[in-house]
């Protein structure tokens, strides 16, 4: 029974977190401007890296969690470098 | 070490209800952020994603990994306290940055009091050298 229940909720989050991503990715497509974009650059590693936690728990693996981890860092450096250079159009002075 | 099966009910109901709770708000933030009209709505909606949406699914994988090892896992508080600390700045700099952008054009869909805080100069063609200059 307890089984059932992690199994399903898995299930729901792995589908929910999938889907946010479809989301952001329309997002992407869409944007009008180039801060959208970003922006939803930033939303999209937010939910891949759940969805890789998600899938993690669900195999019972630990190489997972690490490349969450390194997602959500990898994640803010691109969003900081990509809003400097909308900011002042280059990334390093 | 016991497996994914061995999970009792006291603890599988909590788990369940933290990544249910995460990923429907990481959901809802990014069904938002798809709906709402203007960029500077927009920026709220996905802090839903990365304040309980990440809490509860990384609560959710450190009490499920603290089972499963026999002991207590907290490296997923290093993903909370990392999404929680670096997402307001990002979206603190993109907000600034698309307010400059926006300043730059004149952009009409912007309040004027927000056009006009900064003493600007009156030809937007001194701006840009300078700026590019630094």
């Amino acid at each position: 029974m307890s089984h059932t229940i992690l199994l399903w909720s898995l299930t729901y989050a792995q589908l929910a977190l999938a889907l946010a991503a479809c989301l952001a990715g329309i997002r992407i497509v869409r944007g009008p401007r180039a801060q959208d974009r970003v922006l939803a650059l930033d939303t999209l590693y937010i939910a891949v890296m759940l969805l890789f936690l998600v899938t993690g728990m669900r195999l019972g693996s630990i190489f997972l969690f690490e490349a969450a981890m390194v997602i959500a860092v990898m994640g803010f450096v691109a969003s900081i470098a990509l809003a400097k250079f909308l900011f002042r159009g280059e990334v390093i002075e | 070490m016991s497996g994914v099966e061995t999970v009792p009910m006291w603890l599988s109901i909590p788990i369940a209800l933290f990544v249910i709770v995460g990923s429907t708000l990481t959901l809802i933030g990014a069904w938002g952020f798809l709906r709402l009209s203007s960029f500077y709505d927009r920026l709220h909606a996905p802090t839903l994603a990365t304040s309980w949406g990440t809490g509860g699914v990384a609560l959710a994988s450190a009490l499920l990994a603290s089972w499963v090892q026999d002991r207590p896992i907290v490296h997923e508080l290093v993903i909370c306290f990392a999404v929680t600390a670096t997402v307001p700045v990002t979206l603190m700099l993109l907000a600034r940055a698309s307010l400059h952008r926006d300043r730059m054009e004149n952009a009409a869909h912007v309040p004027p009091e927000l056009l006009l805080t900064r003493p600007r100069p009156e030809k937007p063609s001194e701006v840009a050298p300078s700026s590019s200059e630094k």
